[in-house]
């Protein structure tokens, strides 16, 4: 610890900055203008290597778009654009021997707007980075949804054409998992994660703003495949459907690349942050739940993204180089596809959820005053669901056509999940008994989140047990499960987090009204639009289909007028958001009286968010417990080692 | 917990459990029930349900009960008492839904056996779904298609063998099982008939089953519920349940067709 700390104290002495480049010299200087002739460079580079390997080895046509628009634009012209910007300049000059520039500082912090356009290795800064990029994804992706539900308004086909409609859910799923929940956790955790254990920055910054600058790329190609035209095979992209989908289908696969690189290496930062950072005296049993639930999602993320890496290599290799993975005929397997795709694809609906279990357990205990309930069993239980995790993929294949046998081992892991969550769930509720309950917007959240969470959660069991999931299966009823689960719980508790951190990030306080009005508009419409389809579902009407029979035609408009509700309801958060970050009231260090560490320092924090490493003395929890105390920080040592001495003395 | 605050969680509970209880019972949930199978599958949904309206009863009337009775004062900035956990109530809520779990494991597992059972007198039916339409074979008696082989259809030819009949709808003799063997010329498609409740994805290259026995006669939707390209929301046809007369008239009529469309 005595390096990190010496390290920081340097910081108020700033190195000069780097001298201005001027001139045609600014071509070369990283940033934006690189990128762009960097991105173009690289993206003929790969037009050159593509065209040039089909005229020497003589195939036929030699502009084949295929593999040049893979190799070119989805694979070179992204690399060209992140050493462009500066993501790799410091590692490849250390690679070629070049001096490496003294670390200045200059890529810490933002003084300006601007600096949140470049490549930054503050976590605070990459922190508003995510998750302002996520929230123009989930706008995006939202967008879709709405045009969804205007073609699902009536049950005959009038709005748009059955390519585009797959293409619309598609894109729509695939930009809120991929482009959104998860990325929006790892923004919100980059921000306060490594504050909370006490630490000054991730331990490996630069590796962050890499993390950070592969996402708008994936983001970039899953829009653009609608003109390709999109990929339209579900966002499960089940093979051997997707090696027939047009093009756009291969924008899809490589974005998934480019999403789960950054996910990685986010994943294996906040390992590394957690397992050598924390701040003298937090143990594991003093961490934050927040801080345990990354550590298990960051577990879940480096063991089981490669799996969809794999997957989505698999198909694209099946388009674009006529490998046979998939193709029956010539001895491929597509039920591999789906084993391999849910061995990630299931553990990604923890990654999608442990984090808000975090934001959750955070949230209760300060806004009900009172110590989490069981917190040694709340850690346990995200560790047992980190574990039995990995053991129930199969469950989202009961009617595809695997061994039948392997039908009860998953169903008894699926539904043994059940207890660590419903440990979870009961726990919270326990916090808030007989506290002192603080209904302030990011309560409200989180008390919306574990309500509708134990819906998704109840008909999750009914999924879990293969003869109800038999007959619902791919039916609305899904649909309304994995809503309550991802909407009611992921982006409830993603909401928590934006509120309960927006003073901390932004330095200024949110309007409290319009942030309640939102909660109960979005809470409401969201029940209205969702709730419908479990029974529509348990009817008949199957997913992804964008016309069905007149006897669902009454339930779909009024589920298709609760989702515009539902759409609008945003447009109150985006407006709260941006005037109270432009003009809200001045944000106290800590609003909401926490006692984790992120809210011990200045709204916003200082650059290096410590003067000085704080010494951490008990549990993050202790609401209520006379004279207890979380962290000592700046020089009150001494005080504290007195006060401590003489309770010891009484 | 005070014996005042548990008696009135109590009641609250019972309001939330009747509520409940009438949306399962006043709202249509389930399709007509037409097969032995979708009696077994209805019989561990209301299980279900039932384990999971006492869940949610408790939950949501722990939920209301303190949202109300815990709301800070406005001026109120004190904390609430420290209680940092209970190990009996902790072993309770571990251990009560650990059994419940397993009491729906083990009926689940029963019902799926049970649905899973071929009887020696099934009738055997081939499924071929293809973009985007179905097409029912009934190979003539003597021929019954395995694990691997279809016995109607030559894989590698795609051609229908002699003597097996085809039908665009699927028909089927009340009150006697059927094995349904499914497959798939192109890409997957899954075979549902909502009143059946019976659901089985078709697999290009493999050879998936399930058992029917049809209880009511009738015509009754059958659609495709996996995503299977531009087509799929109209990839549906008919299941046809008659008498076993019927049903033999209709088999003898069909004419067999030398290659399939």
């Amino acid at each position: 610890m005595t390096a990190v700390q010496d390290h920081t104290e340097e910081h108020d002495v700033h190195a000069p900055p780097p001298r201005r480049r001027t001139g045609l010299w600014r071509l070369l200087a990283p940033g934006w203008l690189r990128a762009i002739w960097m991105t173009a460079l690289f993206g003929a580079l790969g037009v050159g290597l593509v065209v040039g390997i089909r005229a020497s080895a003589g195939w036929r046509p030699i502009i084949d778009w295929e593999p040049i628009i893979t190799a070119a634009f989805l694979t070179a012209a992204p690399i060209g654009f992140l050493a462009g910007i500066g993501a790799f300049d410091y590692w490849l000059r250390w690679a070629f021997g070049f001096p490496t520039q003294p670390e200045d500082h200059s890529g810490h912090g933002a003084k300006r707007w601007t600096d949140y356009f470049r490549i930054n290795t503050d976590h605070k800064v990459i922190g508003v980075q995510y998750v302002v990029t996520t929230v123009f994804f989930f706008l995006a992706g939202g967008m879709l949804a709405m045009l969804v539900r205007a073609e699902l308004a009536r049950p005959e086909s009038d709005f748009v054409d059955s390519q585009t409609y797959n293409e619309l859910f598609t894109a729509h799923a695939a930009l809120m998992i991929f482009l959104f929940v998860i990325p929006a956790f790892a923004g919100l955790a980059n921000y306060v994660l490594p504050i909370m254990i006490g630490a000054p920055d991730m331990a490996f910054p630069r590796l962050n703003a890499l993390s950070y600058w592969l996402l708008p790329i994936a983001g970039t190609m899953m829009l653009t495949s609608f003109f390709f035209p999109g990929f339209g095979a579900g966002w499960t992209n089940y093979a051997p459907l997707s090696v027939d989908q047009p093009f756009g289908n291969v924008f899809f696969s490589m974005a998934v690349q480019w999403a789960g690189a950054s996910s990685i290496m986010t994943a294996l930062n906040f390992l590394v942050t957690i397992i050598t950072m924390r701040a003298p005296g937090m143990t594991f049993w003093r961490m934050p739940l927040l801080v345990w639930a990354n550590f298990t999602t960051s577990l879940l993320v480096v063991i089981a993204t490669p799996f969809i890496a794999g997957s989505q290599f698999f198909v694209m290799f099946d388009r674009v180089m006529h490998t046979n993975f998939f193709d029956v005929v010539n001895g491929g397997y597509p039920l591999g596809y789906q084993h391999i795709f849910w061995f990630y694809s299931h553990p990604a609906v923890y990654i999608m959820m442990l984090p808000g279990f975090g934001i959750a357990s955070e949230v209760i205990s300060s806004m009900s005053r009172k110590p989490i309930f069981g917190y040694r069993l709340m850690a346990l239980s995200l560790v047992a669901i980190l574990i039995l995790g990995f053991s129930v993929w199969a469950h989202h294949m009961f009617v595809a056509g695997m061994a039948p046998w392997l039908r009860i081992p998953m169903m008894i892991t699926t539904l043994l999940i059940a207890v660590p969550t419903g440990i979870k769930v009961f726990s919270w509720l326990a916090t808030t008994w007989e506290g002192r309950i603080n209904f302030a917007t990011p309560m409200l959240w989180a008390l919306g989140f574990v309500s509708m969470f134990v819906i998704g959660g109840l008909s999750g069991i009914f999924l879990g047990a293969v003869p109800i999931d038999i007959a619902t299966s791919d039916t609305y009823f899904v649909v309304a499960h994995i809503h309550y689960v991802l909407l009611g719980g992921s982006l409830f508790t993603i909401f928590a987090g934006f509120y309960y951190w927006f003073p901390k990030m932004t330095g200024r306080m949110y309007n409290e009204t319009l942030g309640k009005v939102h909660f109960w508009m979005t809470f409401l419409a969201f029940n209205a639009t969702f709730f419908p389809m479990h029974i529509i579902g348990v009817q008949g009407q199957p997913r992804r289909v964008y016309t069905y029979e007149d006897q669902f035609s009454e339930w779909n408009i009024f589920i298709s007028i609760s989702s515009f509700v539902l759409g609008a309801s945003f447009i109150v958060f985006i407006y709260n958001m941006i005037v109270s970050w432009a003009r809200g009231p001045r944000a106290p260090a800590n609003p909401w009286r926490a006692n984790t560490l992120e809210w011990q320092v200045s709204s916003p924090p200082p650059t290096f968010n410590f003067d000085e490493i704080p010494q951490v003395v008990g549990n993050p929890y202790e609401y209520g417990v006379p004279g207890a105390k979380h962290a000592i920080l700046n020089g009150d040592r001494e005080a504290a080692t007195e006060t401590a001495t003489e309770e010891v003395r009484r | 917990m005070r014996a005042g605050s548990l008696i009135k969680v109590l009641l609250v509970s019972l309001v939330f459990a009747a509520l409940a209880t009438a949306v399962a019972i006043f709202i249509p949930w389930l399709p007509d029930q037409s097969s032995k199978e979708a009696e077994r599958i209805d019989f561990v949904f209301w299980f279900v349900t039932a384990i999971c309206i006492a869940i949610f009863a408790v939950v949501a009337a722990i939920s209301v009960y303190s949202l109300f009775k815990f709301r800070a004062r406005p001026d109120d900035d004190s904390d609430g008492p420290p209680i940092h956990g209970h190990t009996g109530i902790e072993i309770a809520w571990t251990a009560i839904p650990l059994v419940l779990v397993i009491a729906m494991i083990i009926v689940s597992s029963v019902a799926l056996a049970q649905n899973d059972r071929v009887p020696d007198n099934a009738l055997r039916v081939e499924v071929w779904g293809q973009q985007f339409a179905w097409t029912f074979l009934y190979p003539p008696s003597g021929k019954v298609p395995g694990e691997d082989e279809m016995a109607c259809v030559e894989r590698d030819a795609g051609r229908i063998v002699d003597g097996c009949k085809a039908s665009p709808n699927l028909r089927l003799p009340v009150d006697r099982s059927t094995r349904l063997y499914l497959s798939s010329r192109d890409v997957i498609h899954s075979f549902w008939v909502p009143e059946f409740r019976q659901k089985q994805d078709a697999v290009p290259g493999i050879t998936t089953e399930i058992t029917i026995t049809p209880t009511e006669t009738g015509s009754y939707r059958l659609i495709c519920t996996e995503l299977c390209g531009l087509g799929h929301a109209l990839m549906r046809t008919r299941a046809i349940v008659t008498s076993a007369a019927d049903f033999e008239r209709w088999v003898s009529s069909r004419t067999t067709p030398g290659g399939m469309s």
